[in-house]
Order: C-alpha cells, then sequence, then structure tokens
C-alpha cells in the first residue's frame, strides 16, 4: 500500500549538537535517517515505532526508520526529517530560477517496507 | 585535564546566527580543548566542546597526504584551467576569508555563490523587490512589544533568540520581560518552539502567502471571504484578532525563517512578509528580520555586496560582476552541469544538496577547505584542513541583524586559517594567469574608444 504524504525537511537540536561531532560519525547518520510520521497514518499503514518505511519522488527514494508523532504533534499526512544524506535523494535540482531547491513540502510516495521474519 | 587552564571572557559563538559574544571558555592549553563553555546554549556547548585540534593531514590531494603547499599548487592550477569555476560556501567563515574567496573569483572570471542561496536567498531576492523594514537584535529587545515567529523553530535551531533578544529578556521599554510581549508563532507543525508563544498559528502546508495576503488584505480594512479557512487551516476570526493585535501594539517584530523560504512562493512568500510589515507600519511601527543559520552567512550577504553590489550569485564571466539566481546558483549550475571545477570553502553541499547536483560534484575536480571530514572534503580533489573560527582563528563576523563583531580565538590551532590558504592560492592563481583572466575592459571595446 502507498500514499502521498507531505515531507518537511528541518533542523533538530540534536542534529545541531551530533553535527559538530561530525557528520559522518554514526550519531548523526542514524539520526538522519528517522522519519517522523503521525501515528494514526503509521496505525492506517501497519508500522510501527522502527518500521522501514520507503519514501519516494520522481528523483529518487530513501528507505528510512519511522518515528511516531500525536496528531496535535504533527498532523495526519505530514512528515517530518532532519536534513542529511537521506533527504537530498528527495530532492529535484530545480529552482524555478531561484537558487532554492524545494527542501520543504515535498510530496512523497509513502510505502512499508517489508523486513525479514516480520510476514508483512 | 591538565593544570594548564587558560579563560577566555566574552568569546563569540559562530555556531548560529545568533552570534553570542558573551561566552566565558575555560581552555585547557596542555589538550587544546575547551573544557566548559559558560552562557552557551546545548548547541553551542557542543561547538565549543567538538572543536579540539584532530590529527589530520594538512591537505590531501587525491586522497594523498600532502603538505598545505602542494595543495595550494594543485587548487590554483584547477582554478586556473577551468573555463567554468564556482566558488561556494563562505558562512562558516570570516569576513577576511570571505573577502579573499571573492577575489579570486572576480580574478578568474568565475562565479561566486554563498549558502545563502539555498538559506534566505529568496529572502535576499524579496528585500530587493520590496523593501526592508528594519532593527538589530538589540532594538527588538529593547522595544518589540509583539514578536511573530513565522516558518522557524528557533528553540532548536538559534536556542538564545528567545532568551538573549526576543522572548523573555527584560528591555528598556519592556520592563517586565515576557509579561510585556505577546508572542506568536506561525507555522505548520508543533515543535518544541511552540510553548513559548501565546498564539500559535497552524498554517497548512504551502499556504504562508495566502495567509499573509489575507492579513494585508485585512490591515488594509478590505474583507476576506471565510472560506480562508478551507485554504489555510487558520479561520477568519484567528486573523482579525491577530489584525487587531498588530496594529495596536506600539512596536512589532517579525522574525522569520525557511518555512518560507524552501517551500512552494520561495521569494513571493518573504514579499508578502514584507509587504505585510510595510502596510503595518502605516499604523505602528513594524520591522521584519530573517532568521539566520550559519555564523557567519550575514557577513557572506554584507562581503559579497560590498564587493559586487548583489548578496550572492554573482558571475564575473564578463568581467564585471552579474546577479542572476537561477543562472549563477550553485545548485542550479551543478544540476545542469555547467560548472567545470569548484572551491567550497566551509561548506558541506555534498550532505545537503539535491541529488542531481552531488552527482555533478562527483565528476568535476572539487577543492573543500574545512576543519572537519566531511561528505564534501570525501570526494574533493583537494581537500585542506583548516583551523576553526572563532575558536582558533581570530577575524570579524555579522550575527543575523548585520552587527559586526570580533572574534576572540580561544586557543592556536596548527592548521592555517581558511584567509591564509586562499591567499596562497590567489597569490598564485595570479602568477599562472598573469593578473585577471578577464580584463576589466575588453581588448575590442578598449581598441574603439
Ligand atoms: S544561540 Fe547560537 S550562537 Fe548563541 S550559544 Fe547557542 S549556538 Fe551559539
Amino acid at each position: 500500500m502507498t500514499e502521498v504524504m507531505t515531507l518537511i525537511g528541518g533542523r533538530s537540536s540534536k542534529q545541531g549538537t551530533a553535527l559538530c561531532a561530525g557528520k559522518l560519525a554514526p550519531e548523526y547518520i542514524e539520526l538522519t535517517s528517522v522519519v517522523e510520521m503521525n501515528v494514526e497514518d503509521m496505525a492506517r499503514l501497519g508500522l510501527s515505532n522502527n518500521s522501514k518505511v520507503r519514501l519516494r519522488t520522481p528523483v529518487g527514494e530513501a528507505v528510512l526508520r519511522c518515528k511516531g508523532r500525536e496528531t496535535k504533534d504533527l498532523p495526519s499526512g505530514i512528515l517530518f526529517m532532519v536534513y542529511g544524506p537521506m533527504t537530498t535523494q528527495l530532492m529535484a535540482g530545480d529552482t524555478a530560477a531561484s537558487g532554492m531547491p524545494i527542501s520543504k513540502n515535498i510530496d512523497v510516495e509513502v510505502e512499508p517496507v517489508p523486513e525479514a521474519g516480520t510476514g508483512t | 585535564m591538565s593544570e594548564n587552564l587558560k579563560f577566555v571572557p566574552h568569546a563569540t559563538c559562530t555556531f548560529c546566527g545568533c552570534v553570542c559574544d558573551d561566552m566565558d571558555l575555560t581552555v585547557d592549553m596542555d589538550e587544546k580543548r575547551i573544557t566548559k563553555a559558560e552562557n552557551a546554549c546545548v548547541l553551542g556547548k557542543a561547538w565549543f566542546r567538538e572543536h579540539g585540534i584532530e590529527q589530520r593531514p594538512y591537505a590531501l590531494i587525491g586522497g594523498r597526504e600532502a603538505t598545505t603547499a602542494e595543495g595550494v599548487e594543485e587548487a590554483a592550477q584547477i582554478l586556473a584551467r577551468a573555463r567554468f569555476p564556482l566558488i561556494y560556501g563562505l558562512s562558516d567563515t570570516t569576513c577576511e576569508a570571505q573577502r579573499v574567496a571573492v577575489a579570486i573569483a572576480d580574478m578568474i572570471g568565475g562565479t561566486v555563490d554563498t549558502t545563502t542561496s539555498v538559506c534566505h536567498g529568496p529572502s535576499g531576492i524579496a528585500f530587493e523587490t520590496v523593501g526592508e523594514s528594519t532593527a538589530s537584535l538589540g532594538e527588538i529587545k529593547n522595544r518589540a512589544d509583539m514578536v511573530v515567529f513565522w516558518g522557524g523553530n528557533p528553540a532548536e535551531a538559534h536556542p538564545r533568540l528567545f532568551s538573549r533578544y526576543a522572548v523573555t529578556p527584560k528591555g528598556m521599554y519592556i520592563p517586565n520581560g515576557r509579561k510585556d510581549r505577546t508572542v506568536v508563532l506561525v507555522d505548520v507543525r508543533r515543535t518544541m518552539s511552540t510553548p513559548v508563544a501565546d498564539i500559535f498559528l497552524r498554517v497548512k502546508p504551502r499556504s504562508d502567502f495566502e495567509v499573509l495576503w489575507a492579513l494585508r488584505a485585512l490591515v488594509k480594512g478590505r474583507r476576506v471571504d471565510p472560506s480562508i479557512e478551507r485554504r489555510t487551516g487558520v479561520s477568519l476570526a484567528v486573523l482579525e484578532d491577530l489584525v487587531a493585535r498588530m496594529k495596536s501594539c506600539r512596536y512589532g517584530a517579525f522574525l522569520f525563517g525557511m518555512g518560507l523560504t524552501m517551500t512552494r512562493g520561495r521569494h513571493f512568500n518573504s514579499g508578502a512578509l514584507l509587504a505585510l510589515t510595510t502596510d503595518l507600519n502605516e499604523f505602528t511601527h513594524w520591522v521584519a528580520k530573517p532568521v539566520r543559520g550559519h555564523g557567519n552567512v550575514t557577513g557572506a550577504d554584507n562581503v559579497v555586496s560590498w564587493q559586487t553590489g548583489f548578496p550572492f550569485g554573482v558571475n564575473f564571466s564578463r568581467g564585471y560582476p552579474r546577479f542572476n539566481p537561477g543562472e549563477f546558483t550553485t545548485v542550479d549550475l551543478l544540476a545542469r552541469g555547467e560548472t567545470d571545477a569548484i572551491l567550497i570553502l566551509a561548506s558541506d553541499p555534498a550532505a545537503n544538496f539535491p541529488k542531481a547536483a552531488i552527482e555533478h560534484l562527483k565528476r568535476i575536480p572539487v577543492i573543500s577547505l574545512d576543519p572537519k571530514t566531511t561528505l564534501t572534503s570525501q570526494l574533493a580533489r583537494v581537500a585542506f584542513t583548516t583551523a576553526t573560527y572563532g575558536i582558533n582563528v581570530g577575524g570579524t563576523v555579522y550575527r543575523m541583524d548585520d552587527v559586526a563583531i570580533t572574534l576572540r580565538p580561544a586557543f592556536e590551532s596548527p592548521y592555517p586559517s581558511d584567509e591564509e590558504i586562499l591567499s596562497a592560492i590567489r597569490d598564485r592563481v595570479r602568477a599562472l594567469l598573469g593578473g585577471n583572466r578577464v580584463p576589466a575592459v575588453a581588448p575590442a571595446v578598449a581598441a574603439a574608444s
């Protein structure tokens, strides 16, 4: 089952502190490989915390771990993740003559990734 | 910890655009590391803690260890040979180094662009179109009784913006601090910044422009249809209440983030906010400031502006500066495969640019200057290790409100500064080219006059 949702890229303070230690360190790579998702959307897609999910745009795709957020914090249909090597996979190079690629509010296809042994 | 401690008062943190200059540092001079950073926020503490001296080669050429001088020679050869070279980054170094970077771009007839183009570049375009009602952060602290944060999450990205300037501090005309301010936050999701606000407007993604335009209409006394709520997620009653407050405050300040510039609408969104600021000045005083990310990205705007007349995305191919976002901005130049060599100063585009742009970085010679190993330095043909600005290197940086601040470095690094490496590259390129590649006046024009 796939659904189209809106991905927002952004910063977090954990990312900021991990960045100082180095972007190649495992902590930074881990932080930038997680996507936050509304808990009701996760339940509908059969996902739980730490499940693997594939995000796809016309230019590329990324497989991430998901983390649930309550509806009051993150509305249904919206995803959040911190910028990093994974978000670059999903961003288009076109800037509409502005210099700025669209980095927030990107339409992405969301698809659960079955993991070995889970049968999902 | 050794006994050999040094105390550095009033040092400056250059991690984010707040550029806090009240850091009291304790430095272990034997271990060359900062053991304590009083007054720093969680990000500042990490910044000081993690910037000790790492044992790294002075330079790597094609992955092989080299001296700084060998790196300079290789970098100069690359830049002198290139037909459409680009100098990019600049936001995490001193103004002194930025100045040399612009001089190199000028000399080689290349392009200079900064991380502004993927940050508040759209706001830069909007400033040129709409104009700017501006203020220093000190003025906001002392006067603003209404503050609107739009499309940003300062609690996580600029933690001391709230406590030092815009929410809690007492000011000359704000004697009770937080109690005297109305704080509004506009975003598409709740963040760690939301609890700070008296009023939180959750707008639907991609509808900031519509909300701003509706506010403009209401400020001017025009009718707005209640269906605005269906489109934007914000009811007409909430918008009307906000407008009444905005018109009746004594001094209002918008502090806006990349929630406006990185989404559909880009410079139109920033422009709408600046236009709303202008409209509000018919009734009371309002200012608008972009909240800037990197420690000296504001310096990059200032230096590139004072040297070329434009803030970013400047090309010198014709011997004079031309500004054209979309044509001379880095993501475009890379994604279209136009650039044939790039010098990346204190920035890591391989970690945050669109895939198509990163693919091109892998095809061309890259020169990188960075205190740390990054994804960009890993794919560089020449990778220099540099001293860290603000910690090892003195100089000037600009706070996000365009206030210049002098750095007080804590301890010396064995590695050279960006300015030293860039100056050596500039001198060598000049020798290789025999002066500017593009004459100030083209020979044909000179002959005709
Ligand atoms: S707010 Fe920014 S400049 Fe100030 S201490 Fe924190 S990271 Fe450093």
